[in-house]
């Protein structure tokens, strides 16, 4: 049953049928019986690896991983002998789920209005039928954050599984943060391309500063004494600790004001974006503030930039050892995370450290590693095997992918595009 | 100033010169009362006059009636009747000339249409003028010019006398007209009218949508060009009076204004083409490029405003403000040398100075690095004459010009140079009251008895003295003042106690007088010239030797940014060993290969090859493949989309090839040797496509692919339908995809009908739009076509079919898969993105399997990059072939080298290794599709345009060099220089959607 060769096989396969879905695959039912996956590269995500290791799973939860493991019997096993094994990938910082078709507005939920929007949650948003989600997952991205845009403070993310029926059971962790933007130090003519100093920088922080104060004071005020504002209690997770901030930054003197404006107010920051967060490094590991890299597959950030800066930028980090993840913008373009990923490997980074940057890493810093984010007992039978390197697009092939021991259909509109097509043209060809 | 005799005379007060004179001359205007207007006849002595650059007569007498010079000799007689002025010890020289002024103009409103207010189509100027109203050559300066006081005063300060002046609006902005600064009526400033004709790249005020962009304006002024020599001809049937004026326009100067070289270049080359020869307002970063500024042929005006230091005290603000912007800070005020020395001809502006008194301190700086005095002098006072042809007028202090010149204490560019008159039309402005007496350094003074020591300090006309008693430290201040050779002084010696009053007048070599003590009473004043001490500070700066010009802590590169190369590269002969070889041809990928290149071209393929005089690579384990062709590119663009109207297919991507884009050298970094530069995708027939080498360094013009066929990019879809545009954008043809259709029938109807009339000889006015739609059905063009849904590429497929022509590519093509064979069949290509789609509805269906479905149809199938970032990563994108559809690897790699050049009918030369092409490679560290790949090495024309390791020292230079420069910008801070806030610029990054301003 799990022999076919590579995907491409299993989607000539399914031109037997060519009936045409108008919507996504089925949500796949519960692992029925315990499994073992066999002769496996596993990447662990914490950085080892185990050859010819043994992966066993049962009731969506990973019992057993190692090199020398004798499958016991009743054990359905998937031959992965010179494949690889990874865990799910994760997808931080992105809007899958919430945007369908950019340019049509009707099919746009990632950015609400006003300045201070705690209160919005991806999770509602949350589109468990959008048809890009399955063209993600079946290039290994299992996991995403889906997260809100734009104003001072954008909403609330939460970490969604991408096989859902709905945005409920989709759920991984609800409102794992609430995203705020840092000001902008520098405003941007784009009529001109001018760059100048933001003459309301330092009263947009003061606002921020005193909305966080209010929150706090909301926060500790005992039930009954006030109105219920949505948009401070949104907050207290948040101050209490509880939840992280997640702190869009990418010039380092923004990380370090943000960081330890977060910290006054008891709060927990991530750095989002980070393209400078190797100058900051020292300051990073000592106030123990992890960081989600925006896309490796970026411009430099001006002219006098080394140009292959955000190629290198996680090399840095991994040098400087600051904990931090590789994340990809935009919503369809999280099908080429594992390659942003495997971009920074070209330019330095440890091939295990990219891997753990789009898997452990970003659990951890999501506050989901108790279940995802390596292969380990005890944790969720969430991953992929393909027949090639996964960050690589010349070898990568993912055969299966496992959200909590469910096997995942891979198929996806465009595949099915695919199909329809390759059979108006053999038709063409049998003629 | 030392030596200056005491004059014995005092001068004429100037308040008596100033009381109103007027040089004789019959004039229309009627006089009311008793005529009394003198005919200001003088005679200037005793004075150094500069005749003109290099002529200098020591001891001249000048003399000067009804406004104009009589005459100029050394040591020459004073005519009787002629009010002698002593001038001794002072300079005379021709007053300034403004080439490129604005004085006297009316304003020009900026226009203040904003995207919301949608697109005003036609011109809104009232009569028969031109149908663009950015075209202006009916403004006549002499017609709007007014005199305007304030701003006269101010230029008269900074030394001019004359200026031509014009109304700086529009592309074509009319004539200029010569007028002095003088204050008398329009009547008598007004020298003379249509000196020049003006012209720049910017539509002013113009509010009409056309021409949004840099090729829209070029193409607009080609087409006048044309249009003008039409309309000289007899069968026309529209009167048009800006034709009419710009016909006549056409035989003085052409003063072309643009910001930098590259426009420079580009206004030139348009010249060319139509044999005018402009004289180029320059953007005062000539020193850049001299060679082709030189070869221009060009007479320049250049700016003399220079960058403030920037204020980089905050060390992350500091961030913002880039090497280069450091870098043109340093070497501005050096412009005017290294053009000079480059012998290109050139004239000087106050233009662009914040005020006009900021000349001289410009000038200074100009001279301080480098500039010959003398040339300075000339180019602005006998260059702009020569150039506006006003010699017989102004420019020099000979007999028969105009009385136009400044009275200096020296050199009117040294420092601290005094400008005390400036004389225009014969009529004197007091700018400094000229000092009447040379004062001493210091005096002996006597006051009521007492004594004190008098020092003097200042600058004419601001004199201090300073009363001190021998012996004492303390010392009183004296406001002293000198009028006619009348010292008046008020002074309290001690805290306590009242003032003295005194006045004194010249007594010997001294002074003496009376005046009133504190307490009322009558004192007596006498002050006797100390015997003269050793030289003050002051006194020894005049003698002061220029300081030895600092060495520049800047490179000079090209270009001149971050990354740019210390000099051009040079084409040599080198053997690649060992590596393998992605051939593109029948011998496919060849292991352990060597392959020479010499003569920017490859010369041997094969193993164990080997060649004395070549430099040797060791390649093994690295890849070498042809460099990445890029089908659809949008850097090194100034501009994208004109757009404005539904065909703009007169506009030329190359006018607006932008050679100082940092994009070209990181992409060079990702294997890119070739790409076509295109038209954005905002109107179904854009412009003329430019497809260049990136050759880092070049000019525009050297970047281009020599005889290349030309294309032109057309679209379909969203975007020339303006569906994302707004509610505003609902006005310009066409808003659907049956109004596209029709847009196409009718522009090739229209071309085909243009060609018959070409064919039968008839008197056709050329027309640049119908002449390039023409070419294509004449198959000597080819289409482009940025394309989305299926059934519009089927529809555009028909057109061409029903007009005889195939349609050459379709770019961007996402649904290509769904009619793969009918491409196929009619014979185009498909440029691709490998895996771009959801972005608007009309790629909804796009999918990854899309170049893999189109080559296996057999069309020839390419991907495409639209993005100057994932242009740097071409060679992954290859590999998503491999990914999705699985497309053999060499038939992959082919999507981005040689598929792109069969497309652009380049692949005789380039897109594969075959000896006898071009020497376009790249050395890979790796499978080239892989995702751990890196280009280390990419030639162009067998010339190392990018080297990773040099890239890596590079990198530490640049770090240092600025560092150098930010100290050399703190340091200028300190010491008192103007600062500007940093302020940094950062390249828009252009797609197909982009709208330029």
């Amino acid at each position: 049953m799990f022999q076919f060769k590579n995907q491409l096989a299993l989607l000539l396969g399914l031109l037997i049928c060519t009936c045409v879905r108008a919507q996504n695959p089925t949500p796949a039912p519960s692992q029925a019986g315990p499994m073992a996956v066999t002769g496996a590269t596993i990447h662990v995500g914490d950085g080892t690896v185990i050859e010819n290791g043994t992966l066993l799973f049962r009731d969506g939860k990973i019992e057993r991983v190692g090199a020398n493991v004798t499958v016991p019997d009743g054990y359905e096993t998937v031959d992965a002998t010179g494949k690889d094994v990874y865990p799910g990938l994760i997808a931080l910082n992105s809007q899958l789920g919430l945007v369908e078709i950019d340019a049509v507005r009707a099919t746009n939920d990632q950015r609400e209005v006003g300045t201070f929007n705690p209160n919005a949650r991806a999770l509602i948003a949350f589109n468990t039928d959008s048809q890009v989600i399955p063209t993600v997952r079946s290039r290994g991205v299992l996991l995403v954050q889906s997260t809100p845009e734009g104003s001072l403070v954008s909403g609330r993310s939460s970490i969604m599984q991408l096989d859902g029926w709905n945005f409920e059971d989709a759920a991984v962790l609800a409102d794992d943060g609430v995203h705020v933007n840092w000001p902008n130090r520098v405003s941007y003519n784009w009529q001109t391309g001018d760059l100048i100093p933001n003459p309301r920088y330092d009263g947009q922080v003061r606002e921020l500063e005193t909305f966080l104060q209010q929150a706090i004071g909301y926060c500790d005020r005992p039930d009954g004494d006030v109105s219920r504002l949505l948009k401070f209690e949104a907050l207290c997770e948040a101050v209490a600790g509880n939840s992280n901030v997640y702190l869009h930054a990418d010039e380092a003197r923004d990380i370090q004001a943000g960081v330890l404006l977060m910290k006054k107010m008891g709060a927990r920051p991530v750095i989002v974006g980070g393209y400078q967060a190797y100058l900051v490094a020292d300051f990073l590991k000592n106030e123990d503030v992890p960081v989600i890299l925006s896309s490796t597959q970026a411009l430099p950030g001006g002219q006098d930039e080394p140009i292959d800066q955000p190629y290198r930028n996680p090399a840095l980090l991994a040098k400087a050892g600051v904990d931090f993840a590789i994340s990809h913008e935009g919503y369809w373009q999280q099908r080429n995370l594992p390659f942003v990923a495997g971009q920074a490997v070209g330019f330095g980074l440890p091939y295990e450290k990219a891997v753990e940057a789009i898997t452990l890493a970003a659990a951890r810093i999501a506050g989901v590693d108790e279940n995802y984010g390596s292969l380990a007992a005890g944790k969720s039978a969430t991953f992929v095997i393909s027949s090639g390197d996964l960050l690589d697009m010349r070898t990568s092939n993912v055969e299966h992918a496992f959200i909590n021991g469910r096997d995942i259909n891979l198929d996806n509109k465009q595949a099915e595009l695919y199909r329809k097509f390759e059979e108006k043209y053999s038709r063409q060809q049998t003629r | 100033m030392k030596d200056m005799k005491q004059s014995t005379r005092p001068l004429l007060s100037l308040a008596i010169l100033l009381y109103g004179i007027t040089a004789f001359a019959q004039t229309t205007f009627p006089y009311n009362g008793v005529y009394d207007e003198p005919d200001g006849f003088y005679a200037f002595t005793g004075a150094t006059v500069h005749v003109a650059p290099g002529e200098t007569l020591d001891n001249a007498t000048l003399t000067i009636r009804d406004g104009r010079i009589e005459s100029v000799a050394a040591g020459g007689p004073v005519p009787r009747g002629a009010v002698e002025v002593s001038l001794a010890g002072k300079h005379v020289y021709p007053s300034f000339i403004e080439a490129y002024g604005t004085y006297g103009m009316p304003d020009v409103e900026r226009n203040r249409r904003s995207r919301r207010d949608g697109p005003q189509m036609e011109s809104d100027t009232d009569g028969a003028y031109a149908w663009n109203q950015a075209l202006r050559p009916e403004t006549d300066a002499s017609r709007v010019f007014t005199i305007d006081e304030k701003v006269a005063g101010a230029l008269r300060e900074a030394g001019f006398g004359t200026v031509s002046t014009h109304s700086p609006d529009g592309i074509s902005r009319g004539s200029a007209a010569v007028v002095t600064l003088g204050a008398t009526s329009e009547n008598a400033v007004l020298l003379k009218r249509n000196v020049a004709h003006h012209l720049s790249f910017d539509k002013g005020s113009s509010g009409q949508d056309y021409p949004s962009s840099r090729m829209g304006t070029v193409a607009l002024l080609r087409q006048t060009y044309i249009d003008a020599d039409w309309y000289g001809k007899k069968n026309r049937d529209e009167a048009n009076l800006s034709l009419e004026a710009w016909r006549n326009l056409q035989d003085i100067p052409q003063i072309f204004a643009v910001d930098n070289w590259q426009d420079a270049l580009r206004a030139d080359q348009v010249g060319d083409e139509f044999g005018v020869q402009y004289v180029i307002r320059g953007g005062g970063d000539e020193y850049q490029r001299l060679e082709p500024l030189k070869a221009s042929g060009a007479t320049f005006i250049i700016p003399l405003k220079f960058p403030d230091a920037y204020d980089v005290s905050d060390p992350f603000a500091a961030d913002l403000v880039t090497l280069a912007q450091l870098r043109h800070w340093e070497r501005a005020p050096g412009n005017v040398a290294a053009v000079d020395s480059a012998g290109i001809s050139f004239v000087l502006t106050a233009d662009g100075l914040d005020k006009p008194a900021d000349l001289h301190e410009a000038m200074r700086k100009a001279i301080q690095a480098g500039a010959d005095p003398e040339h300075v002098l000339a180019a602005l006072t006998t260059g702009p004459a020569e150039l506006l042809g006003i010699t017989d007028q102004v420019g020099t202090l000979e007999k028969g010009k105009w009385a136009n010149f400044i009275v200096t204490d020296k050199d009117p560019f040294a420092e601290k140079a005094t400008v005390y008159q400036n004389w225009v039309q014969g009529k004197p402005f007091e700018l400094k009251e000229l000092e009447t007496v040379d004062l001493a350094d210091a005096y002996d003074v006597t006051v009521d008895g007492t004594r004190f020591v008098g020092e003097v300090s200042g600058d004419p006309g601001s004199r201090k003295m300073k009363l001190s008693t021998p012996g004492d430290s303390t010392s009183t201040e004296v406001d002293f003042t000198e009028s006619g050779g009348v010292l008046t002084l008020r002074f309290r010696p001690g805290k306590e106690g009242g003032y003295y009053r005194i006045n004194a007048t010249p007594r010997g070599e001294g002074y003496a007088g009376t005046g009133r003590g504190p307490d009322g009473k009558m004192v007596s004043f006498t002050a006797t010239p100390r015997a003269a001490t050793a030289k003050t500070d002051e006194k020894s700066e005049d003698g002061k030797k220029e300081e030895a010009r600092k060495p520049y802590q800047s490179r000079l590169t090209f270009p001149n940014i971050a990354y740019g190369l210390p000099d051009h590269p040079e084409t040599g002969k080198v053997l690649f060993r060992n590596a393998t070889v992605w051939t593109n041809e029948d011998d496919g990928i060849l292991e352990e290969t060597d392959v020479l290149i010499e003569d920017g071209k490859i010369s041997r393929v094969g193993k164990g090859l080997s060649d004395r005089g070549a430099e040797v690579i060791d390649a093994t384990g690295m890849h070498l493949t042809s460099g990445i062709i890029d089908e659809h590119s949008h850097i090194a663009l100034s501009a994208v989309n004109e757009g404005t109207q539904s065909s703009t297919a007169e506009v030329r991507m190359a006018d607006v090839v932008d050679a100082v884009d940092e994009n070209i050298y990181r992409q060079l970094a990702g294997g890119v040797t070739t790409s076509q530069l295109l038209h954005g995708s905002a109107n179904p027939i854009g412009g003329q496509s430019a497809l260049v080498k990136l050759r880092w360094g070049a000019t525009p013009q050297e970047m281009m692919f020599a005889d290349a066929d030309p294309f032109i990019k057309f679209a379909l879809g969203e975007n020339v339908k303006q569906s994302n545009w707004g509610d505003a954008n609902r006005v310009r043809y066409p808003q659907t995809r049956m109004g596209v259709e029709q847009i196409f029938e009718n522009y090739f109807s229209r071309a085909a009908e243009y060609g018959r009339a070409l064919k039968a000889g008839e008197d056709v006015r050329r027309d640049l739009e119908l002449e390039t739609l023409l070419e294509i059905l004449n198959d000597e063009r080819f289409i482009t076509c940025h394309s989305y849904q299926q059934g519009e590429i089927n529809m555009l497929m028909e057109v061409a079919e029903r007009h005889d022509f195939r349609v050459n590519t379709f770019t961007h093509i996402l649904e290509g898969y769904k009619v793969a064979d009918k491409m196929a069949e009619h014979g185009a290509a498909g440029s691709t993105f490998s895996d771009w789609w959801a972005y608007k509805y009309e790629v909804n269906e796009a999918i990854p399997y899309n170049g893999a479905i189109m080559h296996e149809q057999g069309v020839v199938t390419a991907f495409n990059s639209d993005d100057a970032e994932m242009a740097r990563r071409l060679n992954q994108e290859a590999g998503k072939a491999v990914l999705f559809g699985g497309v053999p690897e060499e038939e992959a790699w082919k999507f981005v080298t040689l598929n792109p050049a069969k497309m652009l009918h380049i692949d005789d030369r380039v897109g594969s290794i075959r000896a006898g092409k071009d020497a376009d490679l790249v050395l890979w560290n790796d499978h080239p599709m892989s995702i751990y790949a890196r280009a280390e090495r990419t030639y162009i024309d067998g010339k190392e345009y990018f080297n990773r390791e040099e890239n890596e020292s590079r990198r530490q230079d640049l770090l240092d060099e600025r560092n150098a420069l930010i100290q050399a910008s703190l340091d200028a801070k300190k010491g008192g220089s103007r600062t500007q806030a940093p302020r940094g610029n950062s390249r828009q990054l252009l797609h197909c959607d982009s709208v330029s301003h």
